[in-house]
């Protein structure tokens, strides 16, 4: 047997295939299908960690995902490593590692445990209370030391080498929760013939059914029926059934997020299989069928090792074949627990007793516990437990006084009653509604498409539970178009009825008592702290949490919540709908971060865009710079050149012979129809229709507010076609800024547009040399000065293919931008690299593009402009034509603010000390020497050295700017105060001659 | 994550493919040129921010391309219209109650929990 | 008299997935982004020899020669053998806006039993046979790109993208046939 607390004939599980996994350095063996908790327990180990405040010992407490307590860290190697996995959820693999956590030095011997000698300091609010003074202390003292001492399980180093999927997913009906409700709602859908996805968090489906053994649905026990029902389901061509499937959050209009457990499971997975995969499902509609969970009973140190709810323990008789001890008790305000008490006892354990606070428990469960022979002690509390490592003795009292009672136990059962799981209705954005009767809080009015049935809708019994789940799933089907199928119809028979149930704490643990009566086991908050939350002056329910951390933990509160929520009502005198809930967030569980990002890492993280000429740019020693997705030359150093060295040689060559420049990412678009022109006189603030077709023109762009948003050259190719180019990062913006004017403002223009970035390769070629580089591979174009002059455009054929061929320029220098269909660019580019490397030019990058521009004094808006300058700030007033009577931004543009005195104006910066480089960004002051905080006039835009000036050049955005040319300003640096002289843009060939040699 | 129908498309499409695009039924005016300050600060800057019924603009950007106008319930999300651009604000009054226009403060929403 | 230029595709010689999705580079074709108005659809559908549809996520075929709708006034015509789009297109003599993107788009092609699963592992779109027959086109998202889904066969889909954001679009798409074909 693996373990001495399996017992032979009990669970489902087979004995024969085992698997051997570490606790703690510590080989235990376990069956297929364990959870490590079940293993843990079957090995007789009930201590698997420490409370997080206190460091109490601490076990094993539920058999689902609610649990608290045993939190543990699971590796199979170094790399894959993971803190705080719930052992009552985890499945054992053979070879498994396993340690417990919030321990030091060992789980046994803690010397962290002296927090709890300390309780008394460490009540509720105790850090807001103690770290407060000296304000100095937070950031030497306390925040180092408590950031320390906080958290759970320490995460991993190493990179994450498992990998994960995502799946978008669209059904007809969502069944969340694969229990009977769940299985007879997916049933009578299914049968409809809608798209129905069933999901379940367990590897099995059956939800209660796991424990509760008195159930037979159409005659069959009900796990075995589920099993059934669940491989029908599969067999469905509508239907998928999806377990180890958690749905963590319910979104916006029927969006569900799950989250399946691929390999964690298996022993050797394959590894092309994704650890976790992500399913984002869009439904029609929902069915909730995610059950109820079982609450503990609050009393005196109700949190020793071997004290579990009663559910959990029959879990792990009725399903893992395993006894969770030899001497049981059981205490509970409910019938349910009776049950736990009666499979046990048939099982062979002994039942030391059944303590129930209420003084009538139901008739049928306490006359089959006599006829057990088991001993009831209606009206009866337990108030004390004790034993060090697990728990030993119960002390019991009667209700209202009476003598104490020990009883010598190992393990104690407990159950407060139920409470459903409505996290997920609540995420849907639905109102709980609180049922007195019951105590419980329930779906009340729908936000979404969705229903709740069975246990998470407070509905008891199973055959109504049946015919409940029988009718949503038929309903919600029919709601989506689908009216196949024959009614289906189930019929459940159970044991027992249960009645009962409480909330708060139980006899002996009252506002009168100072026990340690535990409500949030995992942020170790007791029945009296929310008392003291209270007097402290905490009234409103997210106040106590907050104050508390009750229900703060990654447990979310499961257990605790209403427990904490009806002692704070009972503490303020108010009915618990009137002290109402704390908010349901998602995810109902943990996610992992690779499930949330699953394909986006590595290379698929972000697009990276490469232009056609990328491959020789690689091959040629180009670095290369982000700039948006797009992976740009920035400079190609030689062997030994330092990048200022590389810049400086390209600028040089640049304006002695020519260079060659990969333009492809600038942003273009086709505008075409016969309203184009009129179309971007509205878009631009220059004029286009006075622009002939084959000639170009600069135009900006500005926002109704009349700040510059984009600029760029514009060529008119026809009457009704233009070319219109914008910046590298601006291009999809201008594109949905001109679809939005266009289709919403201007919708009476015949004109359309049409993204034609990618389309083109462009190749600049810039300098003396230009043309004597592409001559001899142009056809069809005249090309000469007189023909082809600055800012002209012609189509054409370049190397045998299409070319529409610009003479631009954005270096000063006499240039052309070869535009051609992108597959041929790099084919084009090598033409006219040997030709240019023959002639004694340079490829050149982003950096030199930069500084030859600055030299010219040609802005790059978004960098020289914030959103805040317009285009007389940036001395482009030439460009804004005073004959329109509209343009985006005409208005704007006359607003008070945009035309008084004192804005700040684009300059250019010459630093005294020719050698020294300004950094963009620096701040510039009149007076270096004036007392702090100096009053500060603009800030440094672009800086580079120039090789071609000889000095350094820079523009800054400076108040008053263009009236303050010839004064000199100061950039204060931590080491230095810069002295600079405010001169105009240009700093090279300030009549333009160069353009149009 | 929104469901979003596309009156050009004329199905429902997920919001990844959508783009919020502000207010509806604010027309540019057509002598924008002359306007006062006043009436540009009304046209460009002021927004109502409503709790509840919202009408405002959507791009399916990668879908269709075309704009288009939403009655959308900024509390729940919900849905009310989705419509062509350039078609006029439909009249809700029957499916949505009247949009509160009470302003919630900190005062309003936790004056009892001080 | 310059060495004519050759042609290099953005996808050449790409191709993975699993044996449920195969995930493959298609071939250049020419392509044409094609804009006019409703009243301009006889003529421009008699010049290029097929019925420009006019009801969403639909599209018409003629041989190798495919129109899909991706708005009311926004067709993307696709000719697998290279036909000059522009030139049939301009015989119409009415009123549109041809512009060619021959180059600007590339396209991914993914086929098998799981090569909706496949796509599916990217984009939110739904490729249910009731919604997305045969035929069927959208443009849509797939990761954090754009991009045309083209239905050419039961199990048959053309992914058009952008050229630069081919090498993405092919990755995520052969991770997610892999994931598919598990």
């Amino acid at each position: 047997m693996s373990g001495a607390n399996r017992i032979a004939g009990q669970g489902r599980l087979t004995p024969a295939r085992t698997a051997r996994f570490t606790f703690d350095g510590k080989s235990y063996e376990a069956l297929e299908g364990d959870t490590v908790a079940s293993a843990l327990l079957a090995n007789g180990v009930h201590l698997v960690g420490r409370s997080f405040k206190y460091h109490r010992p601490r076990g094993i407490v539920s058999a689902g995902p609610e649990e608290p307590n045993a939190l543990i860290d699971v590796a199979r190697d170094a790399a894959r490593r993971q803190p705080n996995v719930r052992a009552t959820v985890q499945e054992v693999f053979d070879g498994m590692k396993v340690t417990s956590q919030n321990r030091w030095p060992s789980l046994t011997f803690d010397v962290g445990g002296l927090n709890n000698l300390m309780s008394p300091f460490f009540a509720a609010g105790f850090y807001y209370k103690t770290f407060m003074w000296p304000k100095a202390a937070w950031e030497k003292v306390y925040e180092p030391v408590i950031r320390r001492a906080a958290g759970l399980g320490t995460a991993p180093t190493e990179e994450d080498p498992d990998h994960y999927a995502n799946r978008y997913a669209t059904c007809d009906v969502l069944v969340v929760g694969a229990g009977v409700a769940g299985l007879s709602a997916a049933l009578a859908a299914a049968a409809t013939g809608a798209r129905v996805i069933l999901c379940d968090e367990q590897p099995e489906v059956g939800g209660a059914l796991h424990y509760d053994r008195s159930v037979t649905v159409d005659g069959k026990e009900g796990f075995v029926w589920a099993q059934e029902a669940a491989a029908k389901l599969a067999a469905m061509e509508n239907v998928t059934v999806l377990s180890r499937t958690t749905a963590f959050g319910y979104y916006n209009h029927n969006f569900v997020g799950l989250v399946e457990r691929v390999t964690d499971h298996v022993a050797r997975p394959d590894r092309k299989a994704p650890r976790e995969r992500l399913w984002q499902v869009r439904a029609k509609r929902v069915i909730l069928a995610t059950g109820a969970i079982e609450r503990h009973m609050v009393f005196g140190n109700n949190d020793r090792p071997g004290i579990m709810l009663a559910s959990a323990a029959r879990t792990y008789l009725n399903h893992f074949g395993v006894a969770v001890g030899k001497k049981v008790a059981i205490y509970t305000a409910n019938d349910s627990a009776y049950e736990a008490a009666f499979d046990l006892k048939r099982a062979g354990v002994q039942i030391a007793a059944i303590i129930d606070s209420r003084s009538k428990p139901g008739d049928a469960v306490l006359n089959e516990a006599r006829s057990h022979g088991i001993e009831v002690l209606p009206g009866h509390s337990v108030v004390d437990t004790k034993g060090h490592r697990r728990v030993s003795s119960i002390t019991v009292v009667r209700n209202g006084g009476g003598g104490k009672r020990s009883i010598a136990v190992d393990a104690l059962l407990t159950s407060a009653g139920w409470t459903p799981s409505v996290h997920l209705f609540s995420q849907s954005r639905g109102k709980v509604a609180y049922n007195a009767e019951t105590g419980q809080f329930l779906p009340g009015t729908y936000a979404q498409d969705c229903l709740s049935v069975g246990a998470c809708n407070g509905t008891n019994g199973l055959q109504a539970t049946i015919e409940e789940a029988l009718a949503a799933g038929e309903l919600m089907a029919r709601a989506t178009g689908n009216d196949g199928g024959e009614k289906v119809e189930l019929r459940g028979e159970n044991a027992f009825e249960w009645t009962g149930g409480m909330a708060g704490a139980a006899e002996g643990a009252g506002a009168d008592t100072n026990v340690k009566a535990f409500i949030d086991f995992q942020n170790d908050v007791c029945a009296k702290d929310i008392r003291l939350a209270v007097r402290e002056g905490m009234h409103s329910i997210e106040h106590i949490k907050r104050f508390t951390t009750n229900g703060m933990a990654t447990d979310q509160g499961k257990l605790s919540n209403l427990h904490g929520l009806a002692i704070a009502a009972e503490t303020l005198g108010r009915e618990i709908p009137k002290v109402g809930l704390t908010t349901f967030r998602a995810p109902y569980t943990p996610v992992t971060f690779g499930t949330i990002i699953n394909h986006s890492r590595g290379d698929l993280f972000d697009p990276a865009r490469k232009t056609p000429m990328h491959a020789w740019e690689e091959a040629h020693g180009a670095l290369f710079e982000d700039v948006g997705n797009w992976k740009r030359a920035w400079y190609y150093p030689r062997a030994g050149e330092t990048m200022q060295e590389a810049v400086d040689r390209e600028c040089r060559t640049v304006r002695a012979v020519a260079g060659v420049f990969d333009a492809s990412t600038l942003g273009k678009i086709e505008v075409v129809g016969p309203d184009a022109a009129e179309f971007l006189n509205l878009m631009y603030t220059n004029a286009w229709d006075t622009l002939k077709p084959g000639r170009c023109r600069y135009g900006i762009m500005l926002r109704e507010d009349g700040f510059v948003y984009d600029d760029g050259v514009v060529g008119r190719i026809a009457e009704d076609r233009f070319h219109v180019t914008t910046t590298t990062g601006g291009a999809p913006r201008v594109m949905n800024h001109m679809e939005d004017y266009l289709q919403t403002e201007f919708p009476h223009l015949k004109v359309w547009l049409t993204s034609t970035t990618e389309q083109w390769a462009v190749i600049a070629v810039q300098g003396p040399k230009a043309r004597e580089i592409i001559a001899p591979l142009v056809e069809g174009i005249d090309i000469s000065n007189e023909a082809f002059p600055h800012m002209s455009v012609r189509e054409g054929k370049i190397c045998g293919v299409p070319t529409r061929l610009f003479r631009m320029s954005f270096t000063g220098e006499a240039g052309y931008e070869v535009n051609v269909p992108a597959d041929y660019g790099q084919a084009v580019w090598e033409a006219i690299w040997a030709r240019a490397e023959t002639l004694g030019a340079c490829a050149y990058g982003t950096e030199t593009m930069h500084v030859l521009r600055a030299e010219k004094g040609y802005i790059i808006v978004g960098q020289d402009t914030d959103g805040t300058v317009t285009p007389f700030d940036a001395g482009l007033a030439w460009a804004v034509s005073k004959k329109k009577t509209d343009f985006v931004g005409i208005r704007g543009l006359k607003r008070p603010d945009l035309v008084k005195e004192g804005r700040k104006q684009l300059v250019g910066l010459r630093t005294k000390d020719p050698k020294l480089v300004l950094e963009e960004g620096a701040q510039i002051v009149a007076d270096p020497n004036q007392p702090m905080p100096m009053k500060m006039l603009g800030h440094v835009t672009s800086a580079y050295w120039s090789e071609n000036c000889g000095h350094s050049i820079a523009f800054a955005l400076v108040e008053g700017g263009h009236s303050r040319t010839g004064q000199t300003l100061y950039v204060p640096m931590p080491d230095r105060t810069v002295a600079v002289e405010v001169t105009d843009m240009v700093f090279i060939d300030k009549e333009g001659a160069r353009l149009n040699g | 994550m929104l469901l979003i129908y596309c009156p050009y498309c004329e199905e429902e499409r997920s919001e990844l493919e959508f783009r919020h695009g502000g207010d509806a039924h604010i027309a540019r005016p057509t002598n924008i040129a002359d306007i006062t300050d006043e009436e540009f600060a009304e046209f460009f800057f002021l927004r109502d921010n409503p709790k509840g019924l919202i009408f405002e603009r959507w791009r399916h950007i990668h879908g269709c391309g075309r704009f288009f106008n939403a009655a959308r319930d900024t509390v729940s999300d919900k849905f009310y219209a989705s419509y062509k651009a350039g078609e006029p604000k439909p009249d809700l009054s029957a499916v949505h109650p009247a949009t509160e226009k009470t302003v919630e403060t900190y005062e309003a929403t936790e004056g009892t929990a001080k | 008299m310059a060495e004519q230029a050759l042609r290099k595709a953005p996808l050449g010689g790409f191709h993975g997935g699993s044996a449920a999705a195969h995930v493959t580079a298609a071939g250049p074709a020419s392509r044409l982004s094609l804009r006019a108005g409703t009243d301009a659809v006889t003529a421009l559908s008699k010049a290029l020899g097929l019925d420009l549809p006019t009801k969403p996520k639909t599209s018409a075929s003629s041989d190798a020669r495919h129109a899909l709708w991706l708005g009311p006034d926004e067709w993307l015509l696709i000719d697998e053998n290279g036909a000059d789009l522009a030139a049939l297109a301009a015989k119409a003599d009415v009123l549109h806006s041809a512009v060619d993107v021959s180059h600007r788009n590339t396209a991914v092609l993914v086929a098998g039993t799981k090569a909706a699963a496949a796509i599916a592992s990217a984009s939110p779109h739904d490729l249910s046979p009731s919604v997305f027959p045969v035929g069927a086109c959208a443009r849509t998202v797939l990761g954090k790109i754009e991009v045309v889904i083209f239905r050419t066969g039961e199990q048959d889909y053309r992914v058009e993208c952008w050229r630069s954001f081919a090498p993405y679009a092919f990755g995520l798409l052969a991770e997610g046939a892999e994931d598919a074909g598990l």
